[in-house]
């Protein structure tokens, strides 16, 4: 059985990849990763917004109260440095390309246009074979036109593109208006593979402390289907790679974003609740659908219920949402359950 | 200069601690202002790997105290090793004991002094001669330095004598004005370390040494058959040190062309009139000899560099024979005697051994306690000698119309040459000033071919402190170890200091004035103070403005203002070219913020380059008059006579001008001065919404500056209130009926809003908004000034008001003890203290009838250092007795007091059983059958007492009515609080505190627990938790913090609680409570947070919080009394664990950055620091089940 795929220019062994997540925030995780079947290690975001308020709480707080009285004129040791930047990142990714075969691809979470080609370069300049931009952005300004947003991901990709020869990756959140639009200029604007989509952790209301407080759920297989519907629209009409992510948690979960069009299908919360090693026990029984269902190849399969390829088009549009409407009806009356 | 040799621009501090680090195999330390410093640069370098001479690491060691730094010396000199240590002050008196054996052992050593002023009538951190003088019979050689270049040279000339002298030396130099000025200095390089110190003197040193395997015995104890002889043994020793000082300072002159004597003479060869000094002096009397010489007088110096053993025939060979008067000059003073010691050296050298004519010598007092010393007053002193009959024992600088022993001085006198930049800068602490110019001398001094001198004074407040940086340039060497009194550019970086400080007096004539103004250059004028305005115009001054906060906002400076002001100062000062001056700065600004990340440097850069466009000269009017507000009184009209004539001069900054006559004889100032004071320093203040407010008091307790006040009074006094005093309906059961107001005091508010975060009242429709908010202060500020007023006039709520409801109120609980005055109030403690809260709220329940030892730190400093002090009292004057003795001794001073009390109350209770009959049985037997415990039933007492006074008078005044009228107030419970921080209690006075607990008697303690010594800026104690970084621990603390409470639970009859304010407010005025009630000791530790933690001090209480959710901060109360009802006496006032400790940790600077600089050893820490936290919770948790 052939289950091998590409993606991002790279003939990866299987499509289940682990996506940019904290298993891989170390060399030993990353390690591990390969070691359980891996095809590809995407690492954790670098966030520039992160970095650098680091710097400024550091620098902040080494400022604070010094040079204000004769006998404390400062708080702490001086020390000979502090590891800020993104050098620690930089260095996981040196480390990586030492310790493992896979292709190393890095994530990065900028705020500023010069913090993207900035951070960019100094990725490409460590040794990663690709990178994913992981666009996150919550647009909150109530003057701000669906337009500009939508040019602050092309404007990003143009910028990154221009600075780095590196195969790029952009990570959506689902809330575009034109959704195909958007992401067919984001194809021809150089984007070598669309990840769908990035997971916002929504806040969430304390009621007895009156707070509002982040708030973590992870996936599960419920959340696969809203990838699965834009990979199989987007197939064919975009030349970048497609990638699903968020709620692939089964081989089943796997097997549908393939034949909605991904090249991989990426997944965290399955390997965080249920370990590595779930890698290859879904590309296992992956490979034995493919076999008990006389398929030969996963490029075989791959798209093969996109929108273009299955008879009913528009069951991916309105008439997908006639028949949940008409399964519901008959679910209440209890003919179906 | 040599080229070959690097020239670096540093303080003194770090130029002795090179030598030492590098000379040195063992290095014990301890802090001290102002030679910490050197303790920090070693503990800095050993941590960064730093090797010596030898190439190798040397240890350096923090000590509980100097006399252990001392001890540890000693014993390490004695093993073999290479040893020194530094110290200042008092810690030089606690290394005496040491120094004897050190130097009766004839052990090669060299301990670096900041010299600095002893605890008398006052504590003073700066610098004098006071501490090494009081070593001189130690038989220690004393070395002087006068500046940072020789504290360099005379570091390494000192311990390349001791070496062959086996004499040890203590190496002098002015602290503050040395220790802490930086210079531009040509930096000795291991080859002169190495040419300078013989290896053979080395080994020799290590031969003498005690060895297992050559023993011998040294430290015998001697009869009176051989002590005597044995003391004389080491005279020849003593002897040679001169002559090897000498050869010493020789063979240094050949390798870098520095030739320093024992006894420099300088000045004009014929001179008749000398004087003799020595430590930073020497460089300004040097500066007018050359001056006035050259006019033809015939005057001279000699500097005393190598001052014990004193070579009577160095000075006398120093001497000109010509000379017919010499002024002694000391810098120190000893009372009672025929003279200040260098005096008495030199008239003992002049008897002993001058073959002249008659010369008349006569000793002065200068300089103490870093009181300026300057040319003009040098002046007078060689203008006294010319005089018949010159004033001996004279003193200059001051102005003593007691003893006049004053010499007048002309202040105007000036001998500074024109091509010196005098730059003055006024700042505050928390705008960066200070950084700012340490970094633009450092540019000049080592970026330029120009000389570079600069010196920091800063105030003594902790918060909202003002900082006054003197910078010189110049083609030539700068030796002006004096504040510049003609400045030709004055930075003022706050605009408000234009109406606080005469801070253009010092100007010149066309001076270049910086201004950062909140207002346009063309609206800047008119808002300008008169007197501000009358010497722009009259000095003909070139003034600039910036709006430098908008600009430092704009880059995202926040309200860092430094590199603003910085970059205008290079533009407009002429000092180097503009471009150049641009470069430098941002090579500075790599150099310094480069190590803390890119966006930091950015940041920067950005403020660098957005500066000039905002940069603009002053817009004075044509025709413009000096006719803007006049400057506001200092303090109001109402405050004491005593405050109006000398505090108020101190918080004007002419403290120099009040006359000996106008200060105490003793050391005994008023207390509760600070509410003279006000200081304003606050941007936002809170204010009390009181819709929402459910009148819990929370913000009341937290106030670190006690500026939230409660009270609840009859509506009737509402009468008069301005219109904005704000007042509801009193929520109190037994209080129905009466109003509630909460006041802020906003002019003495630092802004910390503390009291916002611990406010649980919120905002139903927005809750966002809470019962007490932020707002900005200045257009509050003359409302809310006014409802101040008006609400001080409202009744205060005491036990002792005459009222049943108030009466039967329980005040040991947050609500109600919000209602109590204060006793301590507006100190200069860091905005968001953690300490001060516990101290407002102990007063508030007992401060009426305590007595306060106060351990030497932050404690100290904040509660009692000049010019205004917090510890308050009553309007029926009563308050906190408070005093401060030492650092290591303050348990022992607080126990006297009590023993004090103890005996003077048994003396009146005696007195009141012998006079019985005649105050009456009834009275007298209430009086001493009264219970007392609580403070309704003190006040009850009170008033017995003042009956029995008035009885007392009544009765024919015989010596017994005399003595109790005397001691009645004695028969009123009266408690000993002892206070202070951790390094007081857990280091260097732990044997005293523990021995006091052991006594039994009624003390109370109450440690506030930074966890570091914070005073002197965050160094480790043994209250530091493991895995935090602080001074003398970069790496991390490793081992755990001591527990001192389970300590003094070993004693089973002592009163011990763990407290957190900010994790459980009832639980710490319940441990106050019942410490105060214990018939016994009790001590109180009490979770601190501190500015030193690396926190927004805002969220400190939230930190306190969770301090204890994560166990790490247990709450407890150790009650011997319940074990006599048959309980457990631990009780836990915490529960398990609910967060991790890193979720506690994480949140501070002094944990995270470990992460930062050492992530894989802040992770080994942080494992360890979980498992001490979860096995100190678990031997709690099981003593207090059992």
């Amino acid at each position: 059985m052939d289950l091998s795929t590409n993606y991002l220019g790279f003939k990866l062994a299987h499509p289940v990849v682990p996506s940019a997540g904290p298993l891989a925030r170390k060399l030993s995780g990353i390690r591990e990763l390969e070691d359980a079947g891996a095809p590809m290690i995407i690492l954790p975001s670098l966030f520039e917004e992160q970095i650098e308020g680091e710097e400024h709480v550091l620098d902040h707080y080494l400022n604070y109260g010094t040079d204000s009285f004769g006998e404390a004129l400062s708080y702490f040791p001086d020390m000979t440095r502090y590891n800020t930047g993104p050098d620690d990142y930089l260095n996981l990714i040196r480390k990586a390309k030492e310790s493992v075969n896979v292709p190393i691809v890095a994530s990065l979470n900028g705020v500023s246009a010069g913090g993207w080609t900035r951070y960019a370069k100094l990725i490409e300049e460590a040794g990663a074979d690709a990178l994913e931009l992981n666009v996150f952005y919550i647009p909150t300004d109530m003057h701000l036109t669906s337009v500009a947003v939508e040019q602050v991901y092309l404007d990003i990709l143009k910028t990154v593109k221009k600075t780095v020869g590196l195969p790029i990756a952009v990570k959506l959140s689902p809330y575009f208006s034109a959704m195909g639009d958007m992401a067919r200029r984001l194809s021809e604007g150089g984007a070598n593979a669309l990840v769908l989509f990035n997971r916002f952790y929504q806040p969430d209301i304390d009621l007895e402390n009156l707070e509002v407080v982040p708030h973590l759920v992870l996936s599960d297989s419920e959340d696969v289907r809203l990838p699965v519907r834009w990979a199989a629209i987007l197939y064919k009409h975009i030349k970048a790679d497609i990638a699903i992510t968020s709620g692939v948690h089964t081989y089943d979960d796997a097997l549908k974003g393939l034949m909605a069009g991904a090249s991989v299908t990426m997944m965290t919360s399955e390997l965080l609740h249920n370990g590595t090693k779930r890698i290859r026990e879904i590309v296992g029984a992956m490979g034995e659908w493919l076999e008990q269902h006389e398929y030969v190849s996963v490029a075989q399969m791959r798209g093969s219920m996109s929108q273009v390829h299955i008879a009913n088009p528009a069951a991916y549009v309105r008439a997908n949402y006639m028949k949940v409407l008409q399964s519901w009806r008959a679910d209440t009356t209890g003919v179906k359950k | 200069m040599t080229p070959t040799r690097e020239i670096t621009t540093i303080e003194g501090n770090e130029a002795a601690a090179y030598v030492a680090y590098n000379l040195s195999e063992v290095i014990a330390i301890y802090p001290i202002t102002p030679s910490s410093g050197m303790a920090e640069y070693c503990d800095q370098w050993q941590s960064e790997g730093k090797k010596n001479l030898w190439d190798i690491v040397p240890v350096v060691q923090e000590m509980q105290s100097e006399g252990g730094a001392a001890g540890t010396i000693h014993g390490a000199l004695q093993s073999g090793s290479l040893a020194t240590t530094f110290t200042a002050s008092q810690g030089l008196l606690l290394m005496i004991p040491n120094m004897y054996k050190i130097a009766g052992e004839l052990t090669s050593t060299v301990f670096h002094i900041a010299a600095r002023a002893l605890a008398a009538q006052g504590l003073s951190i700066f610098g004098d001669h006071s501490d090494v003088m009081a070593t001189r019979a130690t038989g220690w050689a004393q070395l002087f330095s006068s500046n940072v270049q020789e504290v360099m040279d005379n570091a390494l000339i000192a311990n390349a004598a001791t070496l062959e002298a086996r004499v040890p030396f203590l190496h002098v130099f002015d602290g503050f004005r040395t220790s802490s000025e930086v210079m531009k200095i040509e930096k000795l390089s291991k080859e002169d370390m190495r040419a300078m110190v013989d290896e053979n003197l080395v080994r020799a040193h290590k031969q003498r040494a005690l060895s297992p395997d050559n023993p011998f015995i040294r430290g015998t104890a001697q009869d009176p058959d051989t002590y005597f002889q044995s003391r004389e043994t080491v005279n020849p020793f003593y002897a040679a040190v001169p002559t090897i000082v000498q050869n010493a300072m020789d063979k240094f002159a050949a390798l870098t062309g520095r030739q320093y004597h024992l006894f420099d003479y300088v000045g004009a060869p014929d001179a008749e009139r000398v004087i003799v000094s020595m430590g930073s002096s020497v460089d300004t009397i040097d500066d007018v000899v050359k001056n006035l010489a050259a006019s033809g007088e015939k005057i001279g110096l000699v500097k005393v560099r190598l001052y014990r053993p004193f070579s009577s025939e160095h000075l006398i060979a120093a001497l000109p024979k010509t000379v017919k008067k010499i002024a002694v000059l000391d810098r120190c003073k000893e009372p009672g005697s025929a003279g200040e010691p260098l005096y008495q050296d030199v008239i003992t050298a002049m008897s002993e051994q001058w073959e002249g004519a008659p010369v008349r010598v006569i000793g002065g007092r200068y300089g103490l306690a870093s009181k300026e010393f300057t040319p003009a007053m040098v002046k007078a002193v060689y203008d006294e000698l010319k005089k018949d009959k010159p004033k001996n024992h004279f003193t200059i600088g001051i102005n003593d119309d007691v003893g006049f022993t004053s010499l007048a001085y002309d202040p105007e006198y000036d001998i500074e040459p024109q091509n010196c930049v005098r730059a003055m800068f006024w700042g505050l602490g928390a705008d960066g000033t200070v950084g700012a110019n340490k970094n633009s001398i450092k540019i000049i001094g080592e970026e330029t071919p120009n000389y570079a001198q600069g010196y920091f004074v800063y105030d003594s407040k902790k918060s909202g402190s003002r900082t006054i940086s003197y910078l010189r340039f110049g083609p030539q060497p700068i030796h002006a170890p004096y504040l510049i009194n003609k400045a030709t550019f004055i930075g003022i970086h706050q605009f408000g200091f234009l109406e606080r400080y005469a801070v253009l007096d010092k100007a010149v004539d066309g001076a270049v004035i910086l201004l950062n103004s909140p207002y346009a250059p063309d609206q800047t004028w008119q808002h300008m103070p008169a007197p501000v305005q009358k010497q722009v115009l009259d000095k003909h001054l070139k003034v600039y403005v910036i709006d430098a906060y908008k600009v430092a906002e704009l880059s995202g400076m926040g309200n860092r203002i430094n590199t603003v002001m910085q970059t205008c100062f290079f533009a407009i000062s002429g000092v180097l070219p503009r471009d150049e001056a641009i470069e430098q700065i941002k090579k500075a600004i790599k150099k310094t913020y480069g190590k803390r990340g890119e966006a930091v440097v950015r940041k920067n850069y950005e403020a660098v380059d957005m500066t000039l466009a905002h940069l603009n000269e002053l817009v004075v009017p044509t025709g413009a008059a000096a006719n803007g507000k006049a400057m506001p009184a200092i303090v109001p009209s109402q405050a004491p006579v005593f405050v109006q004539k000398v505090t108020a001069q101190m918080m004007a900054g002419n403290g120099n001008l009040i006359p000996v006559s106008a200060l105490p004889v003793d050391g005994t100032y008023p207390s509760g001065t600070t509410q003279w004071e006000r200081r304003n320093i606050a941007q936002d203040v809170p204010v009390w919404d009181p819709e929402v407010c459910i009148q819990c008091g929370k913000c009341v307790l937290v106030c670190p500056h006690a500026v939230i006040r409660a009270k609840v009074y009859e509506p009737g006094d509402l009468a008069g209130a301005p219109e904005t005093f704000k007042s509801t309906d009193a929520r109190w059961k037994e209080l129905a009926g009466q109003k509630y107001s909460l006041q802020v005091a906003v002019e003495d508010c630092t802004g910390c809003s503390l009291c916002v975060e611990v406010c649980p009242a919120k905002n139903k429709s927005a809750v966002g908004r809470k019962a007490i908010n932020m707002e900005a202060q200045l257009p509050l500020r003359e409302q809310e000034a006014a409802n101040w007023e008006f609400f001080k006039t409202l009744p205060e709520v005491s036990p002792e008001v005459e009222s049943p409801a108030i009466q039967g109120m329980n005040f040991y609980n947050v609500k109600n003890s919000q209602l109590l005055q204060p006793l301590f109030e507006f100190s200069g403690a860091c905005s968001g203290c953690g300490e001060t809260p516990y101290l407002a709220l102990l007063t508030r329940l007992f401060g009426e009838r305590i007595f306060v030892a106060n351990a030497t730190g932050c404690s100290s400093i904040y509660g009692a250092n000049l010019p205004t002090t917090p510890w308050s009292h009553n309007a029926k004057g009563r308050g906190p007795a408070w005093s401060n003795s030492l650092f290591e001794d303050n348990a022992e001073f607080g126990l006297g007091m009590q023993l004090t009390v103890d005996i003077q109350t048994e003396i009146a209770q005696s007195l009141l059983k012998d006079l019985r009959d005649g105050v009456g049985a009834e009275l007298a037997d209430g009086i001493l059958n009264a219970p007392q415990t609580n403070e309704v039933e003190v006040s009850a007492q009170r008033k017995r007492v003042d009956a029995l006074r008035e009885a007392l008078k009544k009765l024919p005044q015989d010596d017994k009515v005399k003595n109790l009228l005397h001691a009645a107030d004695l028969l009123v419970r009266k408690s000993v609080w002892i206070i202070g921080g951790d390094g007081w209690a857990y280091d260097i006075g732990f044997g005293g505190l523990d021995h006091a607990l052991s006594t039994g008697k009624r003390i109370r303690v109450l440690v506030m627990d930074t966890e570091v010594y914070s005073n002197t800026g965050g160094q480790s104690s043994k209250a530091t938790p493991l895995g935090a970084v602080a001074k003398f621990a970069s790496g991390g603390k490793h081992q755990r913090k001591k527990d001192l409470g389970m300590m003094a639970m070993a004693y089973g009859n002592v009163y011990v609680a763990q407290i957190a304010m900010g994790a459980n407010d009832a639980q710490t005025i319940k441990a106050l409570q019942e410490a105060e009630a214990h018939d016994g000791p009790a001590i109180i530790i009490a979770y601190a947070h501190c500015i030193a933690h690396g926190i927004d001090m805002a969220k400190g209480m939230t930190q306190q919080k969770l301090a204890v959710e994560s166990a790490y901060w247990p709450l407890y109360r150790y009650n011997p009394a319940l074990r006599e009802q048959g309980k457990n006496p631990l009780q836990l006032d915490s529960g398990a664990p609910k967060i991790q400790f890193r979720d506690y940790a994480y949140n501070e600077t002094r944990y995270r950055m470990l992460t930062q600089a050492h992530p894989e050893e802040a992770e080994v820490l942080m494992k360890a620091a979980q498992e001490a936290v979860n096995e100190h919770w678990k031997r709690y948790a099981e003593l207090a089940a059992k």
